[in-house]
């Protein structure tokens, strides 16, 4: 199992491609050019201190270079959570509920299928841990950024009928059931619609990249299944998380919608 | 025969109010807009945070829960919202009895949301609203969006619910000409200061 190593020209060329399509985009006032740059910059940057992190801890195996990996990577995943809303929570919340939500769901999903479905010893091997858990933020994070947002527009838009419910009678639950349910729905499409396209339409991108390096495109398979269950658990848990808890702060103790809790 | 009490109440740094309406009395609110009527039924129905306490025939809003008081304070805002796509589906018992008298017929209850008039609306949300008995009613100009007869007909609605169940009633009207026919009493409010006069 050899892997072909890419010279820097190989990337020279695929980097010019993108440089292309910046410059067309200036040339027709697309004005997407610059993020597009900057996006490739940063692809370039911090994928390539990603490897010599991994590298360094593959080097260095023990249980606390990974935990402080996977905190890194964790806190950054609660960060993009929030700039994603137009109008988060106040304060911790808007923070905090995202990367509670997800610290429960993809932590504990990927420590599960490290103990028992992989089986890896140590379980907290980086070669596994990190790249799993790295796809499962990365899912769960879409998820829960789509759900909470949905959320948020649709409590701001129906504000009204929320309290016109509440006025009846109905308690914080039932006034946002519908609502909440709707948000759930939202934040969990994206893998529903990947498992339904998977090895259809498109090849997933782990199993595309062990199918290159070598392994058989059974084991790879394997793999891509396993990985796209714990991908729909571990979204699904953190998306119905994230909506219940931000779903909870939205009212107070009194059953009363509270939007001064939402920032702007 | 309930009465409502309301002690010290203040939402969003108003001048506490204190004002009493007896079992089957009807108090009309009355003031410029901006003065904080719509702001005092929203404060008495829980609905947004403040302080102070009112009480339900001797009964604290604080010994129960925020719903439960809310059933029991029936508050009817100006505009009504509505989330199902017939009318009946918004009705836990569908009650017949004012039905007639608010000028309906049997048939509403399949009726489509969408294709109700603005004063159909605000009759049927009055009929939503009295369905679930609230041993109080608070009003916020319940017939702005009503022609002359339809007006009489909640006006008799509301009256004969009052008298029937003793309900203590705050009504908010911009029109003098009903204050005059409906309320036993005014209470007026100022812009920042509030007070009652008998």
């Amino acid at each position: 199992m050899s892997v072909i190593a890419l010279t820097p020209l190989d990337l020279a060329i695929a980097a010019s491609l993108v440089l292309v399509l910046a410059l067309i985009s200036w040339r027709t006032r697309l004005g997407i050019g610059r993020q597009l740059v900057i996006g490739a910059l940063r692809t370039a940057v911090q994928l390539s201190l990603l490897g010599l992190v991994l590298k360094f801890i593959f080097d260095n195996e023990a249980w606390w270079w990974t935990t402080l990996v996977a905190s890194i990577m964790l806190l950054a995943a609660g960060r993009e959570v929030m700039a994603r809303q137009k109008r988060p929570l106040r304060g911790w919340w808007g923070f905090g509920v995202g990367t509670t939500s997800m610290m429960v769901s993809s932590f504990g999903v990927t420590f599960l299928g490290l103990r028992t479905m992989i089986g890896v010893e140590p379980w907290y091997d980086p070669q596994y841990a990190i790249p799993l858990l790295g796809m499962l933020l990365g899912n769960t994070m879409t998820g829960v950024a789509l759900g909470v947002d949905r959320l948020l527009q649709s409590v701001i838009r129906e504000k009204e009928t929320i309290e016109q419910r509440l006025l009846l009678g109905q308690d914080r639950t039932e006034a946002l059931l519908a609502l909440s349910r709707e948000a759930i729905r939202a934040g969990l499409i994206p893998i529903v619609n990947a498992m339904a396209a998977a090895g259809l339409v498109s090849l997933p991108g782990m199993m595309t990249g062990q199918i290159l390096a070598g392994s058989p495109p059974t084991e790879a398979v394997k793999y891509q299944i396993l990985i796209m269950f714990l991908i729909a658990a571990g979204t699904g848990l953190g998306v119905i998380c994230s909506v219940r808890l931000t779903a909870r702060r939205l009212f107070d103790e009194r059953h009363r919608l509270r939007l001064d809790r939402l920032a702007g | 025969m309930p009465d409502l009490d309301i002690k010290r109440l203040q939402a969003f740094g108003r001048d506490p109010i204190d004002v009493h309406v007896g079992a089957g009395e009807c108090l009309c609110v009355v003031g410029p807009s901006g003065s904080g009527k719509s702001l005092l039924l929203r404060a008495i129905a829980d609905l947004d945070p403040n302080r102070g306490d009112v009480f339900l025939d001797g009964r604290s809003r604080n010994e129960m829960s925020a719903p439960t008081w809310r059933r029991l304070v029936g508050f009817l805002p100006t505009e009504s919202r509505w989330w199902f796509e017939t009318v009946g589906e918004h009705f836990d018992e569908r009650r017949a009895d004012d039905l007639a008298d608010l000028g309906f017929a049997e048939d509403v209850w399949d009726w489509q949301i969408h294709r109700l008039s603005t004063g159909e609306r605000q009759r049927l949300a009055l009929l939503r609203l009295m369905a679930h008995r609230p041993k109080a009613l608070l009003l916020d100009e319940p017939t702005a969006s009503l022609d002359e007869d339809n007006k009489r007909r909640v006006e008799t609605v509301i009256a004969r619910y009052r008298k029937d169940l003793g309900a203590p009633v705050l009504w908010v009207s911009h029109e003098p000409a009903q204050i005059e026919r409906v309320s036993n009493r005014r209470f007026h409010i100022e812009t920042r200061p509030a007070e009652a006069e008998s």
